[in-house]
């Protein structure tokens, strides 16, 4: 009976563990793979979610009466989100206040200009002054409209001799710089970036991609191609970027989505670019692996190959973040070029993609755009997003120690995150804690940083520790010193004897 | 007359022990004289097969040793990927099949060695390898990164001491001059892959036949029962 009783009491304690962890892992509709990072080794790690889904804005939703159709790009200005809705030529504003996003206008026509309406807009661009910037791409022009859409200026073709006359002016994205200069990125240009001052006139291309080929293509084509061939095969052209973003300090970030993932995988096909005014990359990137999103490549489903990174964003402290076409999955770098999370899955739940085309922040919050769902999907950061955010900036403002805090709030939620190590063991040897901080910069297989802190360790140690070590060398000299004199003495005398005994 | 009297006094396994020793000892001539060294080490007998065994078997040890104490700054090695016999034998195996591919191609061409020969000047090849960077798994935990010049430059300089010495030992063993070991440097590489080939084959032969055998007795042992 007794027996029964135990039984008894051990199926209801196995009966309950097993409810409360299938309550645990159902509690949020989460996959546990849905957030994950990298390793030193280039392993996958799951992690806690960075971002989670915190409202999904469709069309019937926002009360648009004929719905979303292809849409290509979001822009984001303080509150308002507008929306380049190209397959209806219009751009909807939308605006956040409170909690509740809410449609502000549609526009769809501007004042004062020749042709009032747009033709496939595809990227939308908005000012300190809310003036707006359109690409009004099959009219072959990008229109400037102050707030109240009155028009006030256009840039259209140049008629530069630089220019191919032949072809015609399809801008596709644009940015624009503080004192009012405008970049476009045309479709058919691959000498780079189209580059407009504010009075309209061209002035050059900036950051053109470098041709890239290899060296056995070359010599195919060269020595064993006729010219019939030649004229065949394609010719040996820059690609052109495929999306660009303007940070605060008015640098350009583009990013690229033609290259061979041979050119990828060694770092030569750099699809993630920081454009200095000359148009050169000087992206950072002090991590293992470079910037180039999906580390793995295997297939899952219907998707394959590398990540096509088709949108970026840069947040106020210098995170940027890029969005995969291929899988749906969105990429969070600091400055340091360090990954930061991944995160997003295809498919057709909230927090999945279909086809994601843009991506933009308001604040902390990310906004991306699915261009055949035709929604906007808004993510919040969770506490564990905040808090790497809170100590990334605080290590960027010198706060050493409270960012090495914060980064010990986020080994509680993940004791796999490598920035956390190297931040703790930072601020470990700005308090001469050297031996603890080796420990940390070890875990993170930071070899720099390690360095220095062990030069330190190493000064001290041996300063603590010259005492007996000269004594050991010292010893060391004397000791044999001893020995041989002791023998040579013994032969000595064992000599002399025997000369005695001779005698 | 009285070292007559001591040398009979030795039992013979202490003989054997100093032998041994000898032929260990002798290691050390061979790296800094190694025309001479070679030479007199097949020639004059003053190298032995267990001394040549216990280098080989030091070389795999400090090989392991590297990879598990040498300090994270100097080596990316994933631990936990890591089989120490996976990694001894992807070093014993190419050296013994090179061995083996040398021998009998210069056996065809003239080349004065044995087997044995190769085997023994091969080993003692190795010991600067040994000798150097068995101390410098434990330097690497006393210089930081920023000191790894040093420490790079002694890593190369032993292996090139080591290619080195395996050139002049099978000059000397094969009794050729440097054109023609070089060039049977190539023609072992190539014998090697045969070898490796053959190997591949004959396994994969046997296995097939292994199984044909199981089969045949899985299909009496169903038509029996």
């Amino acid at each position: 009976m007794k027996m029964m009783h135990r039984l008894m009491a051990l199926l209801t304690i196995i009966i309950m563990m097993a409810g409360f962890s299938s309550a645990y892992a159902a509690d949020d509709g989460y996959a546990s793979s849905y957030t994950y990072n990298y390793d030193y080794w280039g392993d996958i790690r799951e992690s806690p979610d960075a971002y989670r889904v915190e409202n999904v804005l469709y069309s019937s939703g926002l009360g648009l009466e004929t719905a979303m159709k292809k849409p290509q790009s979001l822009y984001v200005r303080n509150n308002d989100i507008y929306v380049c809705d190209t397959g209806n030529n219009r751009i909807i504003q939308i605006r956040l206040t409170g909690s509740e996003y809410k449609l502000v206008r549609i526009i769809d026509t501007i004042q004062g200009a020749d042709i009032a309406t747009f033709n496939t807009p595809s990227d939308v661009f908005v000012d300190a002054e809310e003036n707006i910037y359109i690409a009004d791409t099959n009219n072959g022009r990008v229109v400037m409209v102050d707030k109240d859409l009155n028009f006030i200026k256009e840039f259209v073709k140049p008629t530069d001799s630089t220019y191919d006359q032949s072809l015609s002016f399809l801008p596709n994205k644009i940015v624009v710089d503080v004192s009012g200069r405008v970049f476009v990125l045309a479709t058919n240009v691959n000498k780079g970036l189209v580059k407009f001052e504010a009075d309209t006139t061209f002035t050059g291309y900036v950051g053109a991609n470098k041709v890239s080929y290899n060296l056995a293509e070359y010599i195919w084509k060269m020595w064993f191609s006729t010219k019939e061939q030649r004229a065949q095969q394609e010719s040996f052209v820059p690609t052109e970027y495929c999306n660009i973003y303007m940070d605060e300090d008015s640098f350009i970030y583009a990013t690229n989505i033609v290259f061979s993932e041979y050119d990828l995988l060694y770092d030569v096909a750099q699809p993630i670019r920081r454009l200095n005014g000359i148009g050169n990359d000087i992206l950072i990137k002090n991590d293992r692996y470079p910037p180039i999103g999906e580390l793995y490549w295997q297939s899952e489903d219907d998707v394959h190959g590398p990540s096509k990174l088709v949108d970026i964003t840069v947040l106020e402290n210098d995170i940027y973040v890029a969005v995969d076409r291929t899988r749906g999955r969105i990429f969070g770098y600091d400055s340091q070029g360090i990954m930061l999370w991944a995160f997003g899955t295809s498919g057709n739940s909230e927090g999945a993609f279909n086809s994601a085309i843009s991506i933009e922040h308001m604040g902390k919050d990310l906004i991306v755009l699915d261009q055949n769902e035709a929604n906007i999907t808004i993510f919040k950061p969770t506490e564990y997003g905040n808090l790497i955010y809170a100590a990334s900036e605080d290590y960027l403002k010198g706060d050493y120690d409270g960012s090495a805090e914060k980064w010990e709030e986020v080994l509680k939620h993940n004791a796999n995150y490598n920035l956390a190590f190297i931040g703790i063991g930072r601020s470990l040897m700005r308090q001469e804690k050297y031996k603890e901080a080796m420990d940390y910069f070890e875990m993170a297989h930071d070899r720099d940083n390690y360095g220095r802190a062990f030069r330190q360790y190493r000064k001290i140690w041996v300063e603590e520790n010259i005492g007996w070590m000269i004594a050991v060398i010292a010893a060391l000299l004397i000791i044999p010193l001893i020995i041989r004199m002791v023998k040579k003495t013994r032969m000595e005398v064992e000599v002399y004897e025997r000369g005695q005994i001779a005698k | 007359m009285n070292e007559a009297k001591l040398q009979s006094n030795v039992s013979p396994r202490k003989e054997k022990w100093n032998r041994f020793w000898e032929s260990v000892k002798y290691a050390f001539h061979v790296m800094f004289h190694p025309f001479d060294g070679f030479w007199d080490l097949i020639h004059e007998k003053r190298g032995s097969l267990a001394a040549a065994t216990t280098f080989l078997v030091l070389f795999l040890l400090t090989r392991v040793l590297k990879l598990m104490y040498t300090n994270f700054q100097f080596i990316s090695a994933p631990l936990q990927y890591i089989n120490v016999f996976e990694q001894a034998a992807s070093l014993l195996f190419p050296f013994l099949i090179l061995c083996l591919a040398n021998w009998s191609m210069t056996t065809l061409f003239d080349g004065k060695g044995r087997f044995s020969d190769i085997y023994m000047a091969m080993c003692y090849a190795l010991v600067p390898y040994v000798l150097i960077q068995l101390p410098l798994v434990f330097v690497s935990n006393i210089i930081a990164f920023d000191e790894a010049a040093f420490y790079t430059v002694l890593m190369s300089f032993s292996i090139i001491w080591c290619l080195m010495l395996a050139f002049v030992g099978l000059m000397q063993v094969h009794d050729y001059g440097p054109g023609k070991t070089l060039i049977f440097l190539v023609v072992t590489v190539v014998g090697a892959l045969i070898i490796i080939f053959l190997l591949l084959v004959f396994l994969s032969l046997l296995s097939d036949a292994f199984s044909y055998f199981v089969s045949l007795y899985r299909e009496i042992a169903f038509r029996l029962y």
